[in-house]
């Protein structure tokens, strides 16, 4: 909603098109406080919004510039009514939200600054609710967003949707910026299970928003797709319904949702095209053998290992070459697993994470060292970041026995 | 059983989405406790916050009311109670009071003849 009225306000008036949305709901809640909630709340939410904004635009046509494009239109009470009820349709609202997603973008900001106005003003999430995504402070949130919003209100335009050049250009930061969101949804520390599939579910209605644009709908942006349909299926296995965290060789395949991997293949085959290789379509292959496998050791690994030579190629992290390592242990071995982690280059930026020091334990575990399994975990549990963490390390920890 | 308004007054301006939420689900649950009971003649309605004022012989039009949020009166609904104590012990449950706002309980007036 805010990102309709921002479309019809003008960039500079994203606070007004805030206390528009704001002031809407705050009157549909006292009305459904009387006449109960409406079968269709979010159509009657949308009414009570473009209904504010018409009274905004009436007794404010001249205090105010609003977007240059449409001030014309604005100003005439002949066209004012139906330009907004244009703005209120479907694809307008679509639109819009693209319009939005890409203006978040802006160079100027930090990609987590980034995600966290998309996580604002296209998602509806509180400052508490973004606090808790990415787990820090109130405070810090609170500071945060309205320094971005300030960017953003500077840009004095909205980004334009319609021009190829600039929608190329700004198409990578918006697919990162996605990327994260899920990925915060996926790893991120957060304990809430329910937040956590919110944010998967927000980033892949986004990224399906980008496929409908013509511009959008590059194989990159499938890939993008692919890998969180492909993901998100597992995610009802990766957490109990107590929030704890099962690793893949003890999730239940069968929570599994196949109707989201048969999306994410569908997806995936459609980004095979053209000549462009992304790591989005490696970590999608690679997402997609995982959930395609029957089982842990019915699982190709050879694949999997070449794909992430792959990625290696592409984006060479020290993450990338610890799950490359993992991968190589479960092909080989757990003797060769523990010589590709040792083998890994810049490993002491690994020092802090606990899943690499935790890769090393489990190796050590099925290569019968239980002692030297348990101080590695032991190292895992003392720099894990969350209390999902240390739950699962602490559980790895048993199994070494005494 | 006799006849009374509840005049509710005060709202929380700065409410988050979820307190508001919260509320109104409170709302929901106090009308349907005391419809059940038999006490809700009528649910009444919410009132817009501003509105016009027409005053005096001279019938002065101006915008208004212009009271502070705590005193604009935000809804009324029509109650059955035994009497006036009767209707203050069913006020003491209305959501309004847990965001600082009132409820003005008054009788309606009639004459038995």
């Amino acid at each position: 909603m805010v990102a309709v009225l921002t479309r019809i306000f003008g960039v500079h008036n994203l606070a007004l098109a805030e206390d528009v949305v704001q002031d809407a709901f705050c009157r549909a809640l006292e009305v459904w406080s009387f006449r109960g909630v409406p079968e269709n709340p979010s159509a009657w939410l949308m009414a009570a919004a473009k209904n504010r904004a018409l009274d905004v635009l009436r007794r404010e046509q001249t205090a105010r510039t609003y977007e240059p494009e449409l001030t014309r239109w604005l100003q005439s009470e002949w066209t004012l009514a139906p330009v907004v009820e244009e703005m209120f349709t479907d694809t307008a609202i679509k639109d819009d939200q693209l319009r939005m997603m890409f203006s978040c973008c802006h160079p100027r900001l930090a990609e987590e600054g980034q995600v966290m106005l998309i996580l604002n003003i296209l998602c509806g999430f509180g400052i508490d609710e973004v606090a808790a995504a990415f787990v820090t402070t109130y405070t810090a949130v609170e500071k945060r967003i309205p320094r971005a919003k300030k960017v953003l209100a500077g840009s004095k335009r909205l980004f334009d949707t319609q021009a190829p050049a600039d929608f190329s250009a700004r198409l990578p930061a918006v697919q990162r910026a996605l990327y994260l969101l899920f990925n915060e949804g996926y790893h991120g520390a957060s304990a809430e299970s329910v937040v956590r599939a919110e944010l998967c579910q927000e980033a892949m209605r986004l990224a399906a928003l980008i496929l409908e644009h013509p511009l959008g709908a590059t194989p990159s942006s499938y890939a993008l797709s692919a890998l969180m349909c492909l993901n998100k299926a597992r995610l009802p296995a990766r957490l109990d319904a107590s929030g704890k965290l099962n690793s893949l060789f003890e999730q239940d395949r069968s929570l599994w949702d196949q109707k989201l991997v048969g999306e994410g293949l569908r997806l995936l085959d459609l980004s095979a095209t053209g000549s462009e290789l992304c790591e989005y379509h490696v970590e999608a292959a690679i997402a997609s053998v995982h959930a395609t496998a029957p089982s842990m050791q019915a699982t190709n690994w050879a694949e999997i290992v070449s794909l992430y030579d792959a990625l290696m190629t592409i984006r060479p992290t020290p993450i990338v070459a610890l799950n490359r390592a993992i991968a190589v242990g479960q092909r080989d071995g757990p003797e060769s697993g523990l010589t590709e982690l040792l083998a890994i280059a810049d490993s002491e930026r690994l020092a802090k994470y606990p899943f690499y020091h935790a890769a090393f334990a489990e190796f050590e575990l099925q290569a019968g060292r239980p002692m030297v399994a348990h101080e590695r975990f032991s190292t895992a549990l003392e720099l894990s970041r969350n209390p999902m963490e240390r739950h699962f390390f602490s559980g790895r920890i048993e199994a070494c026995g005494h | 059983m006799s006849d009374f308004t509840f005049l509710y007054r005060g709202r929380d301006t700065n409410a988050s989405p979820e307190q508001m939420q919260k509320t109104m689900e409170k709302w929901r649950a106090w009308f349907k406790d005391l419809g059940e009971k038999g006490h809700l003649k009528d649910i009444g309605h919410p009132l817009e916050h501003s509105g016009t004022v027409v005053k005096g012989k001279q019938k002065t039009v101006t915008d208004g009311p212009f009271a502070e949020a705590k005193d604009v009166v935000g809804g009324f609904s029509l109650i059955q109670a035994r009497d006036l104590q009767h209707a203050v012990e069913l006020s003491k449950t209305c959501p309004i009071l847990e965001v600082g706002g009132s409820v003005e309980v008054r009788p309606i007036q009639v004459i038995n003849m």
